[in-house]
């Protein structure tokens, strides 16, 4: 217990090192820019990793609590003058509710059934950002939202969000941390019936699945909402494209990159999902010119196949694998 | 352990004649089939209580109509005088019935004391909230938690494997270990399904000697079962179902010499 512990800190240190150097090494304000989608998509997948690999219950629906939290930061900002941290926690509050309105509904229903109804959230919510043009502006979206501040500070430059974002994505992986290691974990894990849970010995040691289940996905979707609203102050504008199908296809993707019933996999995943769809689009023209970006979808196909086929615990078995320690399921 | 004493108190005598379990005119059909046909009957506080007959005889669906997994078609059932008919699984452990699987439900995704744990959820109350924080009185439940897991272990000398898989385990200890999840609850009733199922005659002695520990703890004990050297053994009574009816009911003796029993089940000594 103690030794996993130990690993545990020395590995979210090194984390920290790693992510506060990064600005220093890396110059290239592109590059911090890619930084901070890897962060935001980080945060979005560390929930997906929660509600997915612990509990066992698939969501193609991310981008909507995504959504919801870009756009309730942005409303509450623009047209009620709220401040803008104020309405990041309204952005997660109201994206978990919601999640744990629909959650009722939709998490009554498994597998197949349970990924084309949270598809169908990705679906509407998109049509309702796009459509509601009283509030959220249409498909123009809304320009002009506030910065956020801390004390006297405005901040500004990409890298002072990069910092930002990076810090929410670190508190939050020690929530999720605690989370995962307590009885709440414990109980997320015995309703994971394709990973050797049992919903029916969960029931009978008193755990309602149905609670858990709701409770995750409210949690993977204030996850969602917090990077919305982070998103959202950043970039100073919000469109409706931001929150399309593929944004909630790069969490799945992410999450099985990475290793689902792992943490860090969240993390590793978004930022090898990045770099090599960014390198794939940067290398591709350069082999044959003319060509755009289309070709990192490829780099994603690659990705998963290499890895569904070689890793099937992702890519953090891959310390595990390399010390020829036995793998356990 | 502190809810110890509150779960003890209604255990003071063995055997006192008041019901802990009533089944009332139990009826349960799939379709045409009749698995269930208007069963009743009472388990007494304290006593052991097997159910046998033969295979499909209804053994299995009885016990997920008690805990709720399934809808009874018809009847009532009451757990200390009061109806849990229309209760969630979750809510009837609760009150306090446990149970084990004829088909091993282990969470294989969790150490072996883990699935202990896991027996402790209804004894602890720590939320999504409180337990992501770290807030202090959480960190103190896991440690109580993990302590009452490792006692469980301990009693059922499986303190050794306390951090390995559950599938390591040999298939015996596998059950041994659901009936320490089941007991992690704390329960006053256990159903055990078929526990003896699969194990080898040494297995079965050791598994008769634990069933009487974990009564004379105060725990009433309902177990179906199809092998009689355990059921003779260990049970105060015998209920025997065939055809999900019920054709007979006494003590191991009298339920070895009625008549209609051995016809049906035991088979007719030449």
């Amino acid at each position: 217990m103690g030794n996993i512990k130990r690993t545990r800190y020395a590995s979210l240190a090194l984390f920290v090192i790693i992510v506060i150097m990064i600005p220093f090494v890396v110059k290239s304000p592109y590059l911090i820019t890619i930084g901070i989608f890897i962060g935001l998509y980080a945060l979005i997948s560390l929930g997906l990793s929660l509600l997915m690999g612990y509990a066992g219950q698939v969501s193609m629906g991310q981008s909507a609590f995504y959504g919801i939290g870009a756009y309730v930061s942005a409303i509450l900002t623009m047209k009620c003058g709220v401040n803008p941290w104020l309405a990041m926690i309204f952005a997660a509050l109201f994206s978990a509710l919601m999640a744990g309105l629909l959650g009722m509904v939709v998490l009554r229903l498994e597998g197949h059934l349970l990924a084309v109804a949270t598809l169908a959230l990705c679906i509407v919510f998109y049509t309702i950002f796009a459509q509601w043009k009283s509030m959220t502006g249409g498909v123009d979206g809304m320009p002009g939202i506030p910065k956020l501040s801390i004390g006297g500070l405005m901040l500004t430059r990409d890298v002072h969000y990069y910092y930002l974002i990076w810090a929410f994505l670190t508190v939050i992986l020690v929530f999720s941390f605690n989370v995962v290691d307590s009885r709440v974990g414990r109980a997320l894990r015995s309703i994971h019936h394709f990973q050797g849970g049992s919903e029916m010995a969960a029931k009978s040691l008193g755990i309602s699945p149905m609670k858990y289940k709701i409770q995750v996905f409210m949690l993977s979707a204030a996850y969602a909402g917090i990077a919305g609203s982070l998103y959202v102050h950043w970039l100073s504008l919000v469109t409706p494209s931001s929150f399309g199908f593929l944004t909630s296809i790069y969490p799945l993707i992410i999450v099985t990159l990475g290793g689902q019933g792992s943490l860090w996999g969240a993390i590793i995943g978004a930022a090898v999902f990045f770099i090599v769809a960014e390198g794939f689009r940067a290398f591709i023209p350069i082999l044959k010119p003319g060509t755009s970006g289309e070709y990192e979808i490829l780099a994603w196909g690659l990705m998963i196949i290499l890895v569904m086929q070689f890793l099937p615990r992702g890519l953090v078995s891959i310390p595990d694998i390399l010390r020829g320690k036995k793998t356990k399921g | 352990m502190k809810q110890m004493s509150r779960v003890a108190d209604s255990k003071e005598s063995p055997i006192d004649g008041t019901p802990i379990l009533e089944v009332k005119d139990f009826h349960k059909a799939f379709g045409g089939l009749v698995a269930i046909n208007r069963l009743s009957f009472k388990v007494n506080q304290g006593e052991i209580l097997a159910i046998i007959g033969p295979n499909g005889a209804g053994k299995t669906t009885l016990f997920n109509m008690i805990n709720r997994f399934q809808p009874a078609s018809g009847g009532e059932i009451l757990f200390e005088g009061e109806s849990i008919k229309e209760l969630s699984p979750a809510h009837v452990a609760a009150l306090g019935i446990a149970r084990t699987f004829q088909i091993l439900q282990l969470f294989s995704n969790m150490s072996v004391v883990e699935n202990v744990m896991v027996g402790r959820h209804l004894r602890s109350r720590g939320g999504m909230l409180a337990t992501g924080l770290r807030i202090p009185f959480t960190r103190r439940e896991e440690r109580n938690m993990f302590d009452a897991a490792m006692g469980k272990l301990t009693m059922m000398d499986l303190k050794e494997e306390a951090f390995s898989s559950p599938l390591s385990l040999p298939y015996g200890r596998q059950k041994t270990l659901e009936i320490a999840r089941a007991l992690a609850t704390e329960p006053k009733l256990l159903l055990l399904d078929e526990p003896a199922g699969g194990l080898s005659t040494l297995e079965i002695e050791q598994l008769a000697q634990l069933i009487k520990r974990i009564r004379d703890g105060g725990i009433t004990i309902l177990l179906v079962e199809h092998r009689m050297e355990l059921v003779m053994g260990i049970a105060d009574r015998v209920i025997v179902l065939n055809y999900g009816s019920k054709i007979g009911e006494g003590t191991p003796a009298e339920i070895q010499s009625n008549e209609e029993v051995i016809n049906a089940y035991l088979g007719v000594e030449f």
